[in-house]
């Protein structure tokens, strides 16, 4: 590997993945930098015995055949010196340089040591998403999990984080998590879907775009019906009770808003687990710090602004993945295969060869995408029967009460302003998990978006490394 | 076959000086929760309230735990390994 | 579209717009107080809070600071709780010998002029800051230094003027000035035309910018300086720490890149983490040197801190003065404007002080203090050579 490298990719999920593979076709300096001990991301998460040889597919996965496709063509371009992989390895800015590269200060993950410069002539930026939140009352107690976290827990462990999963927000991704915990064992005792679905069969026309999807869902509603697991429209989680864990969950009905319909509330009892998720929010601080142009998309996500060859706004980033919009990971594939392919191409100066099953896979995935988040809106009546005293910043602990005191009375009226006034956003995930909460005490959407993914470091890093870093190639 | 250890071995962590033996699979969460039964492990600040796992993938900040004298270290990140010390309750550097 | 006129229009919400806003009401006159972006938006979010004598040396600069000591806890001692106002104490830390005689020759001068300072020494100096780096000499600490929350300043004077039927305008830009003849009468602005009987420049690093549009020449120019922001600690520094060096960082007009450590903590737990100073216009491009240069300072000020996280950091923009003195005043080069900015790094302290004198003048009282010295003309009509950007 020469100094600079020709095609950075950051991230090793089902973008990141096919990115660096199509890459190292067309460059033999290509870079793949991921947090993770392996690869995979968050949809190909697993443990370290699911990559031995002969190894079963794990049963909570979904395309993995694409995913060991994947692996082996970045092990042959690694055996053939053309690629290099960086485990556990988090890049923690991205900068643009006067002169044109993009320089990429990396650090261990997850310590956040050891802080180093890469310049790269272009960069594909796959960095994902996590599970949007909003707040609940009670979600603050051990036990409350993003949905997310309870899949993830459940790849890697092979276990369910607890005996009785109740899994409650909104998208088809729920049915996802649900099945993950029931094929290893575990319980679900229902899934709450704020949503009423009208106008979304799975099974309909928006799901003949993409065969796969149709598949998975029908799948899960197979699963779901043996387990007897009631899936119920139009209901939310109101408040989780607990003393120090999770012990029992109020629900509650939901009404056009998704807020709770007071006088409607009814008791799970005997649950120690539950899983929240109201879609997904692209991790947007790199894309921020690299100044690239962004926008909202039809879930509320900021994302990044691409062409058809999947560049940024910034001459040699290109965007794959959650990053231009939640599609999933089939998209995610699509994306990133144009994504790698371009950033090779403006590398060798061999304009890229376009592949139409791409831009076709990519332009179906995006349409059924759509479709699919207008079924499953973020409710944006969250707050409208909120106890008072409910945590909206779980980090600086800041409660709704604290906001609108600080909204109505000291005229705070965008997230920036609520931030420094009340701390709300403030602490250790810097508003990662608040942000969806915040965003919608602000009058400009587009801009209290982009202020609450604002981050300049994406992770925390320790004064040490930051007085020692390693500057050396600037 | 292999002298490499089987995925289900196990390792001996201590968490709080109380010795666990836990699959070499587990995130230091992952054996909080499961080997060591516990929901929460960080108290905080303000209301003084015990939390967990949350987000499972780095990004909340709500499962800090001291490991092996580093302080506020994201537990749902890193691995167990065999003589790990973890340390749970306020992070305090 | 022409709006109510009003006896006062406040151009800025920072600390400093605030601060006038609130004394105006105090003095019965009719305020509306405009922010191009959201109150304390601008160079109010992005500082330290800083309410220091402990960097001043003797002169019109001390007579504010120590002016604006006595209100923020006299007549605002009420607020300082919301504010989160705590006397903390500032302690100047010499690391050699050779910083230890000069800032002995300091303090000696700002004893003459009032300033409350005790020199100590090592031992001493532990007992005060138990983990300060164990190779300082000496040290002096000042038991007035204090800091506030900047963004809670700028609310709460802002809540406090709007009780007193004050207007705040955020998101309204002012586009140009209103005038009769040669006097200006108003400002035109993206919510309409504002009529006053004074406008007052609170644009803080934009006064330039600002007056510019009323035809007068005001040399204030941004100074960016960075900041640290740490994760959440048990208490661990308790005074505002900073080396012996910041005090010639703030006083030097060199343009390029000046660090010097300054540590504090906060009422939340996080610790504060500067400083820089350096000229480069508005810009937002990262100076990755500037931060390792502030953590390889702030470490070995406190060598906990080497395993510390760093959460964030921000910049922000210090309306630097060619003469390190702010503009405090009517502008005689046209009526009806009016100037309260260029107060440097030291504009929340001074904020208050800069208020109450500014709103005795414009209700025609003679001033507590004499603002002959901040006199906004005093920069003459041609801009300089290498002036503001």
């Amino acid at each position: 590997m020469s100094e600079i490298a020709a095609v950075v990719v950051i991230g090793a999920g089902p973008a990141g993945l096919a990115a660096a593979a199509e890459a190292a076709r067309g460059s033999d300096r290509v870079l793949l930098v991921d947090a993770g001990p392996r690869l995979g991301g968050q949809f190909w998460r697993h443990g370290a015995k699911d990559d031995l040889p002969q190894a079963p597919a794990p049963r909570w996965h979904h395309g993995w055949d694409t995913y060991l496709e994947l692996r082996t063509d970045l092990e042959r371009a690694e055996a053939a010196g053309r690629l290099e992989h960086l485990a556990s390895t988090h890049v923690a800015a991205l900068d643009v340089r006067e002169d044109g590269l993009l320089a990429l200060h990396l650090a261990l993950s997850p310590t956040g040591e050891q802080l180093t410069t890469l310049l790269a002539e272009t960069v594909v930026l796959c960095p994902g998403a996590y599970d949007r939140q909003l707040p609940v009352a009670g979600w603050t107690l051990p036990g409350v999990m993003a949905a997310g976290g309870v899949q993830a827990f459940v790849k890697v462990q092979e276990q369910v984080p607890g005996r009785r999963v109740l899994l409650a927000g909104t998208g088809p991704f729920l049915l996802a998590a649900a099945a993950s915990v029931l094929q290893a064992g575990g319980e679900v005792a229902a899934i709450c879907e704020s949503g009423d679905l009208t106008g979304w069969v799975p099974r309909g026309a928006s799901a003949a775009l993409v065969p796969g999807k149709g598949r998975e869902g029908a799948q899960y509603a197979a699963l779901l019906v043996r387990h007897r697991v009631p899936y119920l429209r139009r209901r939310v989680v109101s408040r989780i009770h607990g003393t120090d864990r999770v012990e029992s969950v109020e629900i509650s009905r939901a009404d056009d808003r998704g807020a709770q319909v007071p006088g409607t509330a009814q008791v799970l009892e005997d649950i120690d687990v539950v899983g929240l998720g109201w879609g997904f929010v692209p991790q947007a601080e790199l894309l921020l710090q690299a100044g690239a142009a962004s926008r909202l998309d039809v879930d509320g996500s900021l994302v990044g602004v691409v062409d058809g060859e999947q560049a940024s706004s910034v001459p040699g980033l290109f965007l794959a993945g959650e990053i231009t919009g939640v599609t999933g990971a089939s998209g995610a594939v699509a994306e990133g295969r144009i994504a790698g392919r371009a950033a090779a191409g403006r590398v060798s100066g061999r304009a890229a060869e376009s592949s139409r099953k791409d831009a076709s896979a990519r332009s179906r995935h995006r349409l059924f995408a759509s479709a699919m988040h207008r079924a499953h809106p973020a409710p944006a009546g969250w707050a409208d029967s909120l106890d008072e005293g409910t945590v909206v910043c779980r980090c600086e602990e800041v409660t709704l009460a604290e906001i609108t005191a600080a909204r109505d009375e000291l005229g705070a009226r965008d997230p920036r302003s609520l931030k420094g006034v009340t701390r709300a956003g403030m602490g250790m995930c810097q508003g990662r998990i608040c942000a969806a909460a915040m965003t919608c005490f602000g009058t400009d959407p587009l801009e209290a978006a982009r202020t609450t993914a604002k981050r300049p470091f994406a992770l925390p890093l320790t004064l040490g490394t930051l007085a020692s870093a390693e500057e050396g190639t600037e | 076959m292999t002298s490499s250890p089987a995925p289900d071995d196990h390792v001996r962590i201590t968490v709080d000086d109380v010795p666990l033996s836990v699959p070499v699979r587990r995130t230091v969460a992952a054996a909080l929760m499961l080997e060591g039964r516990q929901a929460g492990w960080r108290v905080t600040r303000r209301a003084g309230a015990e939390r967990g796992l949350f987000c499972g993938i780095g990004v909340c900040y709500d499962c800090l735990a001291t490991v092996d004298g580093r302080p506020g270290l994201r537990t749902c990140l890193v691995q167990v390994a065999d003589g790990m010390d973890v340390r749970t309750g306020t992070v305090d550097v | 579209m022409t709006a109510r006129g009003t006896d006062v229009l406040v151009i800025g919400a920072g600390a400093v717009g605030a601060a006038v806003a609130h004394y105006c009401t105090l003095q019965g006159l009719s305020v509306r107080v405009v922010d191009r972006g959201a109150p304390g938006g601008g160079t109010s979010s992005r500082c330290e809070g800083n309410i220091l004598v402990s960097d001043k040396e003797r002169g019109p600069e001390l007579d504010l600071a120590n002016y604006s000591l006595a209100l923020w806890h006299g007549e605002l001692a009420e607020h300082a709780e919301s504010w989160e106002l705590e006397r903390k104490g500032g302690i100047i830390v010499a690391s050699r010998e050779t910083s230890l005689v000069s800032l002995r020759r300091a303090l000696t001068a700002q004893r003459e002029h009032g300033i409350e300072v005790q020199e100590i020494d090592a031992e001493a100096l532990l007992a005060l800051e138990p983990h300060v780096s164990p190779g300082a000499v000496g040290a002096a600490f000042y038991p007035d230094d204090s800091q506030v929350m900047p963004m809670q300043v700028v609310a709460h004077l802002l809540a406090l003027a709007r009780g007193r039927g004050a207007e705040v305008l955020p998101y309204c830009e002012v586009t140009g000035l209103m005038r009769e003849g040669e006097r200006i009468i108003g400002a035109r602005t993206t919510r309409g035309d504002l009529p006053a009987g004074a406008v007052v420049d609170a644009a803080g690093p934009w006064a330039a910018r600002f007056s510019a549009l009323a035809g007068v020449h005001l040399p204030i120019a941004p100074r960016r300086g960075y900041v640290m922001v740490t994760e959440p600690l048990p208490p661990r520094v308790f005074h505002k720490v900073y080396a012996a060096e910041y005090i010639d960082d703030v006083g030097t007009s060199d343009t390029s890149l000046q660090s010097s450590p300054v540590v504090e903590s906060t009422p939340a737990g996080s610790i504060l983490i500067g400083s820089s100073r350096e000229q480069v216009g508005f810009s937002d491009a990262i100076s990755r040197e500037a931060l390792q240069r502030i953590a390889a300072n702030a470490t070995a000020l406190f060598p906990f801190l080497r395993d510390v996280h760093v959460l964030r950091h921000y910049h922000g923009f210090r309306p630097y003065s060619p003469d390190h003195l702010p503009a405090i005043g009517a502008d005689a080069r046209a009526t009806g404007l009016w100037h309260a900015t260029g107060h440097e790094g030291a504009g929340i302290g001074m904020s208050v002080g800069t208020g109450k004198l500014l709103a005795q003048a414009l209700a025609g009282h003679r001033p507590d203090l004499d603002l002959d010295p901040f006199d906004p003309a005093r920069f003459g009509d041609a801009a300089p050579a290498g002036g503001p950007r």
